[in-house]
């Protein structure tokens, strides 16, 4: 203990402290602060890009997932105008379908009919023409049987007879 | 990114080359120093001279010997009596003869300034040691405001810059924080900062062959430590002194007991970061010079060697020591200051 | 007989030893169990070791 006191150097110990406290203020004025505030921007920018980077990354997952969820819904209504379009195919082609089946059982009636109408004509026409030469055919049977007596009285003998029997 | 990690490897091995290569070199010249010294007098019994070669080494002084006969002389700034008196030291030719200034005769005796007449002047020389602060004063300021400098144009450290901004945020990061805290740490960092480099670098320039040793004087690390308890004291916060004189939670006689020892511990603390520092830096250099004065005392080749071997292990501990004691000088102030400014909202 | 001071100083710092050596050993204990914590154990070694190392000193310049 007494070695360090007589080797306390009072010199010494005055410039030391003169130096260093100079060293500090001047150091920190002219470089601790430059040094610290630069490197502690350099960290908060570092920081900064680094949640940027995050957020940039975030967002790109929104869009991601927006994107599969816009693809999803026009997947959805693309099945369904697809569907909607299937029914209306299958609608108007039955619709046809249908016209079509009415429209030819109309035509079907209508020629049936027309068919009968002309059958019923020519029947009708038939009979006519039958009933004439019948007429004809009688009356010139009639001509020559009555041409004499006997034949007109056995006629009406037959005639009678049948008249009986009924 | 990858780039930058690459070159950052490639770097760290060159800087570790340039440490040993140093170190191999210093070693070299600190043995030719010991050489050229004092033992070119053969007369005086080897053992005795090697203590006082060390002694010596161990002491300030007024002139600056580069090696033997290359010295620089030093201004001598004496306050005797109420004068200020300023003179260079060649006039004492290295202590050989005395100087007279006004009636005052000084006379240099085993490297301490006496008046003849029983005065008693106070020595503000500027000596060997004061030149080399003066030296890490300028070679600090000069490195940071350089590096300070190189950020307004690149945001990235450039040059030394390289070298030193991992350092600081160490400091930063795990000394300043932790210990002080996020919130008060700010205030304390150019003064962490600046006494780490600057204990760092002085402790440096001792190991170099230039035979300084600034940090082995009681008054440098005196004063480092003073600062450290000025401001720890200055800026301690209520809780800080209510821990003192009055410890919460613990009964009133114990109060008034631990009150003194409290007290008396914030003395301690700077007290033993300035007998530690000292202590440190002289015990290193005591047993490195030991170690190379065996080699005179052995003369023979195995002996010597060994020695030398030795010497050289020892350098590599005590560039260790170097950097460690300024870590421990650092991370123990800034231990203090965080007790200062602790806000203890628990007890 | 009067025993010198500079016995009291060895011892202390015999004292000194052995406690940063118990330090460093519980260190090396603590490094092997948790690699991961190695920083801040080396941290809280080199300040124990300090303050240990201060009394040491203090001791030796008591002398």
């Amino acid at each position: 203990m007494d070695k360090l006191i007589n080797d306390f150097s009072v010199g010494l110990f005055f410039w030391q402290s003169l130096l260093f406290i100079a060293l500090i203020l001047l150091l920190k004025k002219f470089a601790w602060g430059p040094i610290l505030s630069a490197v502690e921007d350099r960290e908060e920018g570092i920081k900064d890009a680094l949640e940027a980077a995050e957020k940039a990354k975030e967002e790109m997952q929104n869009l991601t997932a927006d994107n599969e969820r816009i693809l999803a819904e026009a997947r959805i209504e693309r099945d369904a105008l697809l569907k909607e379009a299937r029914e209306i195919k299958e609608e108007i082609v039955n619709d046809a379908k249908k016209l079509a089946s009415t429209e030819a059982d109309k035509i079907l009636l209508l020629a049936k009919e027309k068919i009968n109408n002309e059958k019923m004509k020519a029947i009708t026409e038939l009979k006519n023409q039958v009933a004439e030469m019948s007429i004809d055919i009688a009356e010139k049977i009639l001509k020559s049987e009555l041409s004499d007596k006997n034949k007109q009285n056995e006629l009406v003998a037959k005639a009678l007879k049948i008249n009986e029997l009924n | 990114m990858h780039r930058f990690l690459k070159r950052d490897s490639r770097y760290n091995k060159m800087k570790v080359n340039t440490i040993i290569f140093t170190l191999v070199i210093s070693v070299f010249f600190n043995l030719n120093i010991f050489a050229d010294e004092h033992l070119s007098n053969s007369e005086k019994d080897i053992k005795t001279e090697i203590k006082e070669t060390i002694s010596h080494h161990l002491q300030d002084s007024h002139d600056f010997v580069l090696t033997h006969g290359l010295s620089f002389p030093l201004p001598v700034i004496l306050y005797t009596d109420g004068n200020l008196d300023i003179f260079s030291s060649a006039n004492f030719h290295h202590g050989t003869t005395p100087y007279e200034v006004d009636g005052r005769v000084y006379s240099l005796d085993h490297g301490h300034i006496i008046e003849a007449s029983g005065l008693h002047p106070i020595d503000f020389s500027i000596t060997k040691n004061v030149t080399f602060i003066f030296i890490v004063f300028l070679m600090m300021m000069f490195m940071f405001i350089r590096m300070a400098k190189s950020y307004k144009k690149n945001s990235l450290p450039t040059g030394m810059g390289r070298l030193l901004e991992p350092i600081v945020l160490y400091i930063r990061d795990d000394i300043a924080i932790p210990n002080i805290g996020e919130k008060h740490y700010k205030k304390y960092m150019s003064y962490l900062l600046t006494v780490f480099f600057f204990i760092w670098i002085i402790n440096l320039f001792g190991l170099t062959p230039l035979g300084v040793n600034v940090t082995n004087n009681i008054a440098v690390t005196l004063s480092l430590a003073l600062i450290t308890y000025v401001l720890t004291t200055v800026t301690a916060n209520k809780s800080y002194w209510g821990h003192i004189f009055w410890m919460p939670g613990v009964p009133t006689p114990m109060k008034l007991l631990l009150a003194p020892i409290e007290l008396f511990g914030t003395i301690i603390k700077p007290f033993s970061l300035m007998i530690r520092l000292y202590a440190n830096i002289t015990a290193g250099h005591i047993v490195l010079m030991s170690i190379l004065g065996l080699i005179f005392i052995f003369k023979g080749w195995i002996g010597s060697s060994l020695s030398f071997g030795l010497a050289f292990a020892l350098s590599l501990l005590e560039l260790l020591v170097a950097a460690l004691q300024a870590y421990i000088f650092t991370m123990l102030s800034a231990l203090y200051f965080g007790s200062a400014v602790e806000e203890h909202d628990d007890h | 007989m009067e025993i010198p001071a500079i016995v009291g100083a060895g011892l202390v710092v015999i004292g000194a030893g052995i406690g940063i050596g118990r330090i460093g050993g519980s260190a090396m204990d603590a490094i092997a169990r948790q690699p991961e914590a190695t920083g801040k154990i080396q941290t809280a070694m080199l300040i124990a070791a300090a303050l240990i190392e201060g009394i040491g000193f203090a001791a030796l310049f008591a002398v």
